[in-house]
Parts: C-alpha cells; structure tokens; sequence
C-alpha cells in the first residue's frame, strides 16, 4: 500500500497540488476574516469598564469551540439551506473555520493588550500621549507576537477542521481521504493524511518563524533570558 | 450560575431542534431517524469516548508524571515533542491513518481515539508539574517530607487543576474524534450525520449534529465544574488575587 | 551541639563548593555563615540537613553522625526557613506551619494549637491569619508564617537561608529585631547564612565568615569588627567598621544621667539661677511623673513667662534599645545635639551625647590597640 501510495503520488502530482491549493485557499481566506474580526472584537472588549462583555464574549466563543466540527457544519448547513443560502462547499466551511479562528485571537488579543505592563502606559500618559496613541505606540506592537500566537493556533486547528469540511464538498487535502476510506484506497488515504498533517506541520513551523518575527526585538531578548 | 444558565439554554435549544426534527416523519422518500436511534447512537458515541478517555487517563498521567522526573530527563524533551507534534496533526489524517493500520471497527476507533486523547492528557499532566515552584517543593523537602510525600502533598495538588484542564479538553476534543471516527466504523453520532450528509438531507443531519454539539457542550461544562471542584481552595484564592492585581 | 569535622563538598561539575571546614556551633548559638556569593555557605548549611550530600568530612549533631540517621527523620528535627519562603500555596496558614507536626503525626488539635502558639510568637493575630491561604498575605506576613512553620515542631536546631531576604528594609529590619526577640525566649541553636555583614552583625552570637569554600574567620561580631584576621576580612566588614562597632551596643548601655532635670511647677527665675551658677546652657524639663517636654536654654527663661512656655520642644528622641548607631544618626537631627532617652512609657531616663559616643568609640579603639592580631593595625 506504500509502494500504491508513492505511484499514486507520481502519477497525479496535479490532484494533489489542487487539493493543496483548495485548502490552502479555504484556510487563508477564513483565516484572514477571523483575524480582522477578532482583532477588532478583542481591541473592543479590552476598553476600560468592559469586562462584563469580554467575559461574555469570550465565555461564548469558547462554547463555540467546544462544538465539534462535524456537528457545528451540520448545523450551518441546515441554518444555511434555511435561508436559501449555498449549503455545501465553500461557504458553510469558511464560516465555520473563522468561528473557530475567533476565539484564540480574541482571547489572545484582550489578553495580550490587558497584561501590558501598566508602568509603561503610565509612561506613554506621563509623556503625554492620548489614549488611542498608547493603543496604537504601546499596547499594540507589544500584543502583536501574543496575537500571531493566537493566529497560529487557529491555522493549525482550522487545517484540521477544512480537512472533515472535504465532505461537505469544499475540497481540499480532505477529499482523498474521504473518497479513500468509501472506496477502501489506501493509497488515497495516505496521501491525503501525509500531506494534510504535512500542510499542518509546515505552517506550525512558518508560524512560529512570523511569531519570532514579529516580537519586538526587546521583548524577544527579554523572553530568552 | 450564569454560567450553568447559559449552558442549560443552549443544550435545550439543541435538544429541541433534534425533537422537532425527528418529529418531521419523513422529507421526501427519506425517513427520519427514530427517537431511539437517536438515543442509542448518543449512548454508543458516549460509550467510545468514555473507553477512550477512561484508557488515555489511566495511561497518560502516570506517563506525564514520569517525564517530569530526573530519571527520565533525557527521553522526557523526545516524548513531549511527540506529543506537541501529535497534536498538530489534523484529526482526519489521524482517523485515516489509524484506518489503514489498524483497520475499520469499533476497536481500531477506540485505539485511535485513545492516542490521540493520550497527547493532550500527558502535555498538561508534564505542564502542571513542572509549574509547581521550586521554592516549594525544596521546603517539602528540607522539612522531612519523602520523596513520596512530596509528590502527593505538594506536587500533585498543586498540578491539579493543570491536569483537569488537560483532561477537560481531551475529552471535548474526543467527542469530535469520534464523530468522524463515525467513518470507519466506530458507530455513534457521526454515523447519523453521514448518513445525512450522503443523501442530502438536512433534517437528518440535523439529527446527528445537534444531540453531538450537545453532548460536547454538556460534557465540557460537566468537567469544567469538576475542575473548579478539584482546584485546592488556596489555588483559587492566588488566581483571584493575582486578576485583581490587574 | 553541631560539629562539622574536615566537611568538603565537590559538585559533579568539578566545583569545590566546600573545602575542608572545621566548625562547631554550641547550644543554644546563633551562628551566622557570612560570605560573598558563591562562598560556600549556603551549601554548608544544606549538608547539615542532608539536602546536599557531603563528598567528605563529617557532621555530628550531638554527637551522633547524621549520615547514620534516617534522612527525613533527621529534617523533621531541624527546623528550614528559605529566602523564597516556599509556603504551600493550596494550604492554609495553619496547614502550613503545622506541616511537621502533620508529619510526625500529631493530632490535629495539637497542630492548631501549636500553630496559635506560633502565630502569636511571630507577632500575628491568630484568629485572623489561622486560615488565611499564603495568597493573602503582605510579603513580611509570609516572612513570619515561614519563621513560624520552622519552628513548628519545636525542633532544637533551625537552619535559615536568607529569611529576610526578599521583602524590604523597614519590614526586614522590624523582622530582625523580633527574631532577636524570639530567640531570646526560645534559645534555639541556629545556623543562619546571609550575605550582609549588618545582618550578620545585628543578629549572630558568632559570625563564621567564608571565601571561596573555606573558613576565614570565626569569631563573635565585636572581635571581627575590632581584629579582622587579613584583608579580606577587613575589606568585607567595611572600611566604617568602628562605625558598625556601634550597633552592638543599645543607647542603654552608655546613657548618662541627664545633667539637670527640672519639673514643670518651677520657679523660672530659680532655675536661671541654677544653671548661671554651674554654668549650665541647657536643662530637661519633664512633667510630674517623669515625661519628657523639652529643652530648656537659660536666656529663655523668663519672669513673665511660664517655664513650660519657654521650651524647645524635642525633635526626635531614643529609647533604651536604641542601638548606637542609630542613636548617632538621630544626634544630628536633635534640636540641641544631645539625645534624649525615653523608656517604654516616654519617661526620661537618660542621654546621649556626641562626647559620650566618642569615649565608648575611644574605648573600643583602644582594646582592639591591646588585643594581638594578625598584621599590624
């Protein structure tokens, strides 16, 4: 089955970069709106006097998180094909994949601009800078790595979740492991599994790299010691 | 108790979702699950992650307890990379792979699913530990404590609510694995919702998925009340403090 | 009561922690182990209660080798406080101190009890503090509650890393002194590192001063201040030795009696008198029983004015513990550059003056002039 799978790997190079394709699409593209929106929602509940709503908001993004992905695209469908909207494919997988992304960034985010170290808001204030200043000068480049954590998180976990959303007809690397297993290939199967855990590898790693980019380069000394 | 309030609302909303769906008939030429189906497929879904779960606890943290100590200080940095790595690979390949190695059924299912709820169950049980304060643990020891003594009074309660969290997530994380282990035979919630998915009938799906999200909301909020239970009271007090402080 | 014979500790490194060490510490001494980072000190503390193994020599706890005893049974004899404290965050301050009577076994009566007993000892409010969790309390709070779970026990011998180490210096100073407090009433034999020589001098009964591994010198605080045994020594102690000489002694120690004290009811006119004839330019005035009120100078004493009227109140004033050094200090800000001595009630009972420090510092001098030492002075 090996030997199958390597020829299988040889003869159809096509199928597998379109799959790789497929899900990479899906992924960035779900990953992307996740980041916007939960940048947004997780610099809003961070505001002074809302922590009701951050804790409200990040209690309900964890259920969300909870739900598992097969269910929560069953689920979407139905709400979907309810609302004479596309039902299979690409749309129920990207809303459910940025639901997913939401709450490791928003949490990421409220933590990551809470747990500034308030002496050096003080100092932006002493030296006399507004509010929406020490947001953008000091909160924000120091919540950055902590927020690209939070992203890797989700691309990682989305990889595996577009991977199932295969079979409601989104493509990607999931398909030849589905199509594999109804129709006993295993060559298929492992293809499609090597390349998808691959995929999800690979982007661990280049995460990581954008993560130690992105640290300030004070902080990244400060973090070694 | 808000907390509780919220859950009992969505777990309503769901169940009675599922209700109304099964009390549909039948759509077109398709029959709608029968109730009982639907209770047995909760209860065999139930019945995989409790055997992988109860297997991966049993296995995982006498495992993770045994990387933190100096004996095993060079496997233990292998053996939690594994694990880190472990966890990075989609839970469909894994499914797969366990598929082609081990075959379709009930019993590959529960082998899958146990290694895979092992990683996160052995990470946390190695994190907890190891966020235990050396200060601590050396007046444990400076004051006669055994070794023993020192890992059950001082090491363990304090690794505690690590190792909760660990098995919490584990466990939600199971619920879904084994939806989709549904596809190589294990049986369970995931069978309905495929079932579903293959004929093109939302109800049907509907059916699968919303007792599956339940039972993943239910169990999650279950054991998140069982690790507040289980933090030592003086833990709880520190975290309180140290939130106030912000 | 604790002797190290020819004690050497070499660490897997290669590192000689601990070379070749003779030292006995009696009943009932407060010992300090004194030294630059990295001297040894610390890890000679540990090898007496077995935390580090010894790589060779012996240690005799009265008399009885402790390689030959059980190793818990032997910490469980000995009391261990750290810098870092080490409270059990998930128990109570009570769990906490009672840990060792929890580990021999005492019934858990007895162990609140004991931890009651303690609490009061450390100068703690029990019914507060008993089932606090560490959390709650301030830094020194956690301080006393580690010095109280050291002596859970009642063990004979306390072995103190840096006690005071973490929190800061009015708190630490304040522990200091209600330490000394303690083991007056208690009289344990303790073995105490640190690496501040006013801490070593403030608080040790003898002071065994390390470098690199080996014992320099070991002898009580006045003989190290007085006769450093080479440079290092010196150079560790400080060059204001004299100076630090002052700490040993209380302002009690070398009071005088106020030259003239004068009561409130007095005539103004009969005082002048007095002081114009010995020649006096200032006098005390107290209240009846005793309490200070200031300073009288002779051209303020007038017919038309009361006598309590015409005082200069004081601007700081001692009380009989008052250790010299600080009496020193507290002379510059005195409004008439002579001391006032209070006793618990803010009763006058003597002063100080900076002729009657300079003849105790001339005194000190002139022993240490007859005592031998090493090289000459």
């Amino acid at each position: 089955m090996w030997v199958q799978a390597w020829n299988y790997l040889i003869n159809h190079p096509d199928k597998i970069a379109k799959w790789t394709l497929q899900h990479l699409y899906i992924i960035l593209v779900a990953n992307a709106l996740a980041v916007v929106l939960g940048v947004l929602i997780g610099i809003y509940i961070s505001g002074k006097g809302r922590e009701r709503i951050a804790e409200t908001v990040i209690y309900f993004a964890s259920i969300m998180m909870t739900v598992p992905s097969l269910a929560l695209y069953g689920i979407l469908m139905g709400i979907l094909s309810a609302l004479t909207l596309p039902s299979i494919g690409f749309l129920p997988v990207v809303i459910a994949l940025t639901l997913y992304g939401l709450l490791p960034i928003i949490r990421n985010t409220y933590t990551a601009i809470r747990e500034v170290d308030p002496a050096m808001i003080e100092a932006g204030r002493g030296m006399g800078m507004r509010e929406m200043q020490i947001l953008t000068k000091v909160k924000l480049p120091l919540a950055v790595p902590v927020i690209m954590a939070g992203l890797r998180q989700a691309v990682v976990m989305n990889i595996g979740i577009a991977a199932i959303g295969a079979y409601i007809g989104a493509g990607g690397l999931g398909q030849p492991i589905f199509r594999g297993i109804a129709n006993y290939r295993n060559d298929l199967i492992l293809i499609g599994a090597i390349f998808v855990s691959l995929l999800a590898i690979v982007m661990d790693l280049l995460m990581g790299g954008l993560e130690w980019l992105t640290t300030p380069k004070g902080v990244r000394i400060r973090r070694k010691s | 108790m808000k907390r509780y309030v919220t859950v009992v609302l969505l777990l309503a909303l769901l169940l009675g979702v599922t209700a109304w769906m099964t009390s549909k008939g039948s759509v077109g030429i398709f029959r709608m699950f029968s109730a009982m189906k639907i209770v047995g497929s909760t209860l065999r879904h139930l019945q995989i992650v409790a055997a992988a779960e109860a297997l991966a606890i049993l296995i995982g943290i006498p495992v993770g307890f045994l990387t933190t100590r100096r004996a095993s200080r060079f496997i233990s940095p292998v053996l939690i990379g594994i694990a880190n790595v472990g966890q990075t690979v989609p839970t469909l390949a894994f499914i797969g792979i366990a598929g082609v190695i081990l075959g379709m059924g009930y019993n590959a299912a529960v082998i899958a699913l146990f290694v895979y709820a092992l990683l996160p169950i052995i990470r946390n049980t190695y994190a907890g530990i190891r966020s235990v304060d050396p200060a601590v643990k050396e007046a444990a020891q400076g004051m006669g404590m055994s070794k023993w003594q020192v890992t059950s009074r001082v090491e363990l309660p304090l690794a505690r609510p690590v190792i909760m969290a660990g098995i919490r997530t584990s466990c939600v994380v199971n619920v879904g694995t084994a939806a989709v282990a549904g596809m190589i035979g294990a049986g369970g919630l995931g069978v309905l919702i495929m079932t579903g998915l293959a004929v093109r009938v939302m109800p049907i799906v509907i059916q699968g998925a919303a007792p599956t999200a339940a039972l993943a909301i239910a169990l999650d909020a279950l054991l998140g009340g069982l690790e507040e239970w289980m933090t030592p009271r003086g833990l709880k007090v520190m975290k309180k403090a140290q939130w106030q402080l912000q | 009561m604790i002797k190290l014979e020819h004690v050497g500790k070499t660490f897997s490194d290669g590192t000689e922690a601990v070379k070749n060490l003779d030292l006995e510490i009696k009943e009932g001494e407060f010992c300090v182990l004194l030294g630059p980072s990295g001297c040894g000190k610390t890890t000679t503390m540990k090898m007496i209660n077995r935390l580090i193994p010894l790589t060779s020599g012996k240690i005799y706890i009265d008399g009885v080798d402790i390689c030959k005893l059980d190793q818990n049974e032997l910490r469980r004899g000995i009391g261990y406080a750290i810098q870092n404290i080490g409270l059990f965050p998930h128990l109570t301050v009570w769990q906490n101190i009672a840990t060792v009577p929890m580990l021999k076994k005492w019934p858990k009566t007895k162990q609140r009890k004991r931890a009651e007993e303690l609490l009061e000892l450390v100068g703690m409010e029990p019914d507060t503090f008993i089932d606090r969790y560490p959390s709650e309390l301030s830094g020194g709070q956690q301080q006393r509650v580690g010095v109280a779970r050291c002596l859970g026990a009642d063990p004979p011998i306390l072995l103190m890393d840096e006690p005071f180490g973490a929190i800061d210096p009015i708190t630490r100073n304040k522990l200091q002194e209600e330490f000394l407090k303690i083991q007056a009433k208690i009289k344990k034999t303790i073995a105490f590192v640190t690496h501040d020589i006013n801490e070593a001098i403030k608080m040790g009964d003898r002071i065994a001063l390390m470098r690199a591994g080996e014992l320099v010198q070991f002898a009580d605080p006045a003989t190290l201040l007085s006769s450093p045994k080479d440079g290092f020594v010196r150079d560790f102690v400080g060059a204001d030795r004299v100076l630090k000489g002052l700490r040993l002694l209380r302002a009690k120690d070398v009071m005088q009696e106020p030259p003239l004290t004068v009561k409130v009811g007095e005539n103004p006119m009969r005082v002048k008198a007095l002081m114009e004839k010995d020649r006096m330019r200032w006098a005390m005035l107290t209240e009846d029983e005793g309490h200070f009120l200031g300073w009288i100078t002779c051209d303020d004493l007038q017919e038309s004015k009361r006598i309590r009227d015409t005082i200069t109140p004081p601007t700081i004033t001692a009380s009989l513990d008052t250790p010299l050094n600080e009496a020193l200090s507290m002379m510059f800000d005195s409004a008439i550059g002579t001391l006032a001595i209070l006793d618990d009630d803010e009763r006058l009972v003597g002063v100080l003056s900076f002729e009657i420090i300079r003849d105790v510092l001339g005194q000190q001098v002139d022993e240490a002039k007859t005592e031998p030492c090493g090289e000459g002075q």
